[in-house]
């Protein structure tokens, strides 16, 4: 690992243009440690707030510990307990619900936006419309849908009621609504993410297939199911896992909107590690299933990639 | 008759375009209208959209009703102080991944990249202990540090941009004997000013958005930021909807402001953050 040159000139990037071979040589040697010296404050911040938090994580969650009392190292039981803990396994079912329910919908409207949007005018207006529901604070937004799911006086009732008559359901406090409407509100908030990133894998596809599709006489529909839908499968499949991942972290809208309520139907697994921390100040428990939690999505994202390969459709 | 069914198609889709602008849009039309209402106003059926009087006061009994200003000051501050040190601190180590040689830059680079796998509920029980031994907690420090320090997707970020800078540009500056610190700085930083104001758009939402974070961290109302204010806001007015929407608009205004300035870099930055997909 010795970076001196050793008079190596093929190492100098064309050296025919330095004819003093002392100048690169010095830079060459300090070189090292000027990348060092350059990587140095986010390798502090790397080392002590991602490194060590992570291997500790991965001790406290070995132990039965308060965070203050003596710690106790008990192994794998930690995790033994919580996969057989009633609360977790709430928490993981309306989180693999939450997902089942967001996920899909995002991503098909989304799709379907950016090739609507792909083909007409205006789209830097349309864009930024559906764009600004992303960049919104999840607190403000959890605030503003608990009143338009609100049973009595909130819109979307009140307009049930108006157009079509129907009564509508307590979205935010009936235990079967209450996913769905969080659902709702993040399909909402993630709908624009999606969309822009799906209109950039857009442009990537070469306006020939489509000529070459006109020439063969395939229609729109042809050409969006044979062209479009399997060339953008790259970004599919990005937009899949990261929609995945972002929805088994949810948090914010749960707590707001209805505090993992009613009857625990909105109890995430976020909310589970939170609540195991911070209201049962069992570190250990909830440090296990913080790291079951990275364990699934880490086995999703590597999963996904290495099926991708089968499928996804990489242009040229 | 080409043509003609070629503009009935597009007619019908900018229909259904604007009809999904709508939705994504009267959500905040309804905040701002509703926040300006009188509270009998709200429980009209059916509901009635434009406020009638405007009760301009429920801003400001709104931002006397908790101390928002304080708040806003804190996420203010936070802000600015995270911003200015990550772009900073993110594109010099981007620079230095990007550009020098030097032992282990790949495996160092793979172990930042590694880093953005982790999500952030796995390590924040024990930075909260680290919090609590070196007497951070309840203290914007808590914040402010480890994002100050540490954004990997910012690096990964800059370093693409880094990358796509010829080499020329630098060669030149070396054999003038300019040594790497004023290369990075005089040369470099200016080449690649779009990625560092879309970095910076990123992470002032972020930051601004946040809840997790000081939700943990802070305890004290006045150390809140303006996401934990508006919890608490919720908590304590749940049924005054006027104020609670007032709340809302003020939590939501510099960010939609932010956006609208900045939507070409946002919309940049989030497709450059796909691509490597």
């Amino acid at each position: 690992m010795n970076t001196q040159p050793a008079g190596s000139s093929g190492a100098a990037p064309s050296p025919e243009r330095f004819p003093e071979k002392r100048t690169t040589l010095k830079s060459k040697t300090t070189d090292g440690l000027w990348g060092y010296f350059f990587i140095f404050p986010q390798m502090i911040g790397l080392i002590a707030f991602s490194l060590v938090p992570l291997i500790s994580a991965f001790v406290i969650s070995m132990m039965n510990w308060d965070g203050m009392g003596a710690k106790k190292f008990i192994g794998l039981q930690n995790f033994v307990s919580q996969l057989q803990d009633e609360e977790f396994h709430i928490a993981l079912v309306n989180t693999v619900y939450y997902t089942i329910l967001s996920v899909p919908t995002g991503i098909v409207l989304a799709m379907l936006v950016a090739v609507g949007l792909n083909r007409v005018r205006g789209k830097i207006l349309y864009r930024l419309i559906y764009f600004m529901p992303n960049i919104t604070m999840s607190v403000a937004v959890a605030v503003v849908f608990m009143w338009l799911f609100n049973a009595d006086f909130g819109l979307i009732n009140m307009y049930l009621q108006q157009w079509f008559g129907i009564t509508g359901p307590s979205w935010l406090t009936d235990s079967r609504y209450v996913m769905p409407s969080i659902a709702l509100l993040s399909v909402w908030m993630g709908l624009g993410g999606n969309m822009v990133l799906f209109l950039a894998g857009l442009q990537g596809i070469s306006r020939s297939y489509y000529e070459a599709a006109e020439i063969d006489g395939a229609g729109k529909w042809q050409q969006l199911i044979h062209i479009t839908i399997p060339l953008l499968s790259p970004t599919t499949f990005f937009v899949t896992i990261m929609s995945i991942i972002g929805s088994f972290q949810v948090f914010d809208q749960s707590f707001v909107m209805t505090s993992g309520g009613p009857a625990k139907a909105s109890y995430t697994l976020v909310y589970h590690i939170y609540e195991t921390a911070f209201a049962d100040f069992t570190f250990g428990k909830s440090t296990a299933s913080a790291v079951i939690l990275f364990v699934m999505i880490l086995s999703l994202t590597l999963f996904q990639m290495k099926m991708s390969k089968r499928w996804v459709h990489y242009e040229d | 008759m080409i043509h003609r069914g070629l503009r009935i198609s597009t007619v019908v889709l900018h229909i259904v375009l604007i009809l999904g602008a709508c939705m994504m849009a009267l959500p905040f039309v309804w905040m701002v209208l509703s926040s300006l209402k009188d509270l009998s106003q709200v429980f009209v059926v059916p509901p009635k959209w434009i406020p009638d009087p405007f009760i301009w006061s429920n801003y400001k009994d709104s931002l006397t009703a908790l101390p928002f200003g304080r708040a806003y000051f804190n996420s203010f501050y936070i802000n600015i102080i995270v911003v200015v040190s990550q772009l900073v601190t993110c594109s010099m180590a981007a620079y230095a991944f990007a550009k020098i040689t030097f032992p282990f830059r790949e495996p160092l680079f793979v172990l930042f990249l590694a880093t953005m796998m982790v999500p952030g509920q796995v390590t924040i029980i024990p930075l909260y202990l680290i919090m609590k031994n070196i007497g951070w907690l309840d203290t914007h420090l808590a914040i402010i540090v480890p994002s100050a320090l540490l954004n990997a997707f910012g690096v990964f970020l800059l370093r693409q941009f880094f990358r796509g800078i010829p080499k020329e540009m630098e060669e030149a500056a070396i054999v003038d004997g300019a040594n790497r610190w004023t290369i990075y700085a005089r040369i470099m930083i200016p080449l690649i000013k779009p990625a560092l104001s879309a970095l910076g758009i990123f992470t002032f939402l972020g930051m601004w958005n946040n809840f997790f974070n000081p939700l943990i961290f802070l305890s004290s109302t006045d150390k809140f930021t303006v996401p934990m204010m508006l919890n608490l806001y919720r908590g304590m007015y749940a049924t005054d909807w006027t104020l609670m929407m007032a709340g809302a608009s003020i939590a939501l205004i510099p960010v939609l402001i932010v956006y609208i300035i900045g939507q070409k870099y946002i919309i940049e930055g989030v497709t450059l953050s796909g691509i490597k997909g």
